[in-house]
């Protein structure tokens, strides 16, 4: 393996056969380029797929209300739904037992200013748990607090492109927005990953934003963490219970289909999840395909390689080739010329996908398409590994050939 | 040099058992140019096969030089046919990509020689053949004689104790014949003992004695007065 004098034999007899050298490596580098491409767009489904879900926590069911289509118990149809403190309460008490966290979140549009700067954002009045409803990080400072809630502090805090856009480089803790005509005390500055427009919006306590608005205990939608231990079942049961009580509460006809909805991710997410393992299946089968049709086409190729040399193979045993010197020559020389292929094609399909990767996310939801370094490198050795395998089978019969058989003419 | 005794050979085909050699007895001296003659089926092949150890012998005994050949298994036989033989075919039977010096180091390679040392040794025993100017040359640049020639350089490069030559000269016209047997001829004159396997009579009158082989036993064997090549 490490002879010098082996290594100049191989190199001579490449550099002499160049055909045969680039079709089998042709094949291999082929073949590991097209898997390497195939899976990484398979991964840029997935990513997409991912990414579309993991901004908000997963466990998590919004619950909002509208109107009425049908009359009920003296109430005529098309009435307006509104939930209210005592129902976020109640719904606290009744469903304990699912519970992991609720918030009420109030959503409007305000002017937020500050010294001679002010722009128009989303407001929004939320309990301490919607931090971990939305997955919101903070930067700098504390999100609200239970305190906030019940003491309605006019504290806010607010996104990270806020902070940019009214303090530029200044810092923000502790200073004061305005806001409706009042001021509001900035204690916290967070970022979010769903992108720039999860970064315009202030949180403000949910309390302190009801007071302002003429003191009222209108909410306009719950948001509900369920405990993730209860399951993808559990979460469906909660989620049946929960509306079957709401209706109750607010007199909505149970067959009604509008009035409370609830929007439950887990049950999207299913859905999804099977889409998406149907997709990975695929994927694996086009990866595995593609690989096997390589793995065929190299072991052709050694095949017509070694027949080739049949009779050089013959002649190099006459002169005092050993058997051993023939397999070990012929294998030596197809794992050198795999594995460099193989290596072409490795990078050159890293190359493809750096290249073509984020231009694709738009028009073909591929996001970020990457082959796992260790996927890609496991399959260029299975494919080297199967390449050897299928030479060294015909050169082992070529080096049991007598060398007569080899050399008469036919 | 050569000692063969009571030497059987047979070939299965299919249900049939084919006895190609029924007892073949014959001996070689150092330094003797023999010609085994014989039409073919006569098993003049199947003989030189078990000469060259390219071909396992099913009765009998074959001693080389002294050493006793026997219990043969791919590998000692590539070390016996890399110490011992030398081959010569009518095809010549060169590897076609690569240059007529290369092709003469093959055996040197085997033998574990170093890289220079493979190629002044090969040099010279081109030099030998009158093939030094050709060293760099292509096979397929080559005349059927200096192919020839090339492959006699590289049968002898290795040092083998006997030459074994399958019909040399079946591919060659009767005035390169004539040079290659010349120059079998001079390298017998210089020591080696060589069996040359042919079918043409005044090829086989060129070498120090006869062997004809009729039906796998042998009919005639005989001194010739060695007539010159040229």
């Amino acid at each position: 393996m490490f002879s010098r004098d082996r290594w100049l034999e191989i190199f001579d007899s490449i550099k002499k056969n160049k055909l045969r050298t680039f079709l089998s490596g042709f094949t291999v580098a082929l073949g590991i380029l097209i898997f390497v491409v195939l899976f990484g767009f398979g991964n840029g489904l997935d990513n997409t797929f991912d990414k579309f879900f993991t901004d908000d926590a997963l466990n998590t069911m919004w619950v909002n209300a509208g109107r009425t289509t049908k009359p009920y118990m003296g109430y005529k149809a098309n009435r307006r739904i509104e939930f209210d403190n005592k129902d976020l309460e109640d719904i606290t008490n009744r469903f304990a037992f699912y519970i992991d966290g609720i918030t009420p979140r109030i959503s409007e549009s305000g002017n937020i200013g500050y010294k001679l700067k002010s722009n128009n954002y989303s407001v929004r009045g939320v309990g301490p748990f919607h931090q971990k409803n939305e997955m919101t990080i903070m930067m700098q400072g504390r999100y609200i607090n239970g305190l906030d809630v019940e003491n309605k502090e006019r504290n806010v805090v607010i996104g990270r492109l806020v902070k940019q856009d009214l303090f530029g480089d200044e810092d923000a803790l502790g200073k004061f927005v305005s806001g409706g005509g009042r001021s509001w005390k900035v204690i916290g500055v967070f970022q979010d990953d769903g992108g720039d427009n999860e970064e315009r919006i202030v949180y403000v306590p949910y309390t302190t934003l009801q007071l302002i608005q003429k003191n009222t205990d209108k909410l306009q939608q719950i948001i509900i963490s369920y405990k993730p231990e209860i399951g993808y079942a559990g979460a469906v049961t909660f989620e049946n219970q929960l509306k079957k009580y709401l209706k109750q509460k607010k007199f909505i006809d149970p067959t009604d289909p509008r009035g409370v909805f609830i929007r439950n991710i887990a049950s999207e997410l299913s859905r999804n999840d099977q889409f998406k393992s149907g997709l990975s299946s695929i994927i694996l089968f086009v990866g595995i395909g593609t690989l096997l049709a390589g793995i065929i086409g190299i072991s052709n190729i050694m095949v017509f390689v070694v027949k080739e040399r049949t009779k050089e193979l013959g002649i190099r045993k006459a002169i005092g080739a050993t058997p051993s010197s023939i397999i070990g020559m012929i294998l030596q020389e197809a794992i050198f010329i795999t594995s460099i292929s193989g290596y072409i094609g490795l990078i050159t399909g890293i190359g493809i996908l750096k290249l073509v990767g984020n231009t694709l996310e738009e028009d073909y939801y591929i996001l970020d398409p990457y082959v796992d370094l260790n996927t890609a490198i496991l399959a260029t050795f299975l494919l080297i590994g199967f390449g050897a395998f299928a030479g060294y089978l015909p050169a082992k019969r070529a080096a049991k050939i007598k060398p007569i058989e080899a050399l008469t003419d036919k | 040099m050569i000692k063969i005794k009571d030497l059987h050979k047979s070939y299965k085909m299919g249900s049939n058992s084919l006895h190609v050699l029924k007892g073949i007895n014959f001996e070689v001296e150092e330094g003797e140019l023999v010609a085994i003659m014989g039409s073919s089926g006569s098993g003049k092949s199947t003989l030189l096969n078990i000469l060259g150890m390219l071909d396992l012998l099913d009765k009998g005994t074959y001693d080389l030089d002294g050493v006793p050949i026997k219990d043969l298994d791919e590998t000692k036989a590539a070390n016996y046919r890399n110490k011992f033989l030398g081959f010569v075919f009518q095809s010549f039977n060169l590897i076609n990509y690569k240059t007529a010096l290369e092709n003469v180091t093959l055996p040197l390679y085997y033998q574990g020689f170093k890289r220079k040392e493979r190629e002044e040794e090969a040099l010279r025993y081109l030099d030998n053949v009158g093939l030094k100017e050709w060293a760099t040359h292509l096979p397929s640049e080559l005349s059927g004689g200096q192919k020839q020639r090339v492959a006699i350089a590289r049968a002898l490069v290795s040092k083998p104790k006997v030459l074994l030559a399958d019909e040399p000269t079946g591919a060659l016209d009767s005035k390169t014949s004539k040079e290659v047997m010349a120059l079998i001829q001079k390298i017998n004159k210089d020591g080696k003992t060589i069996l040359i396997v042919t079918h043409e009579e005044d090829i086989a009158k060129m070498c120090s004695r006869i062997v004809r082989l009729k039906d796998g036993v042998i009919m005639e064997d005989k001194k010739n007065k060695m007539v010159k090549a040229i």
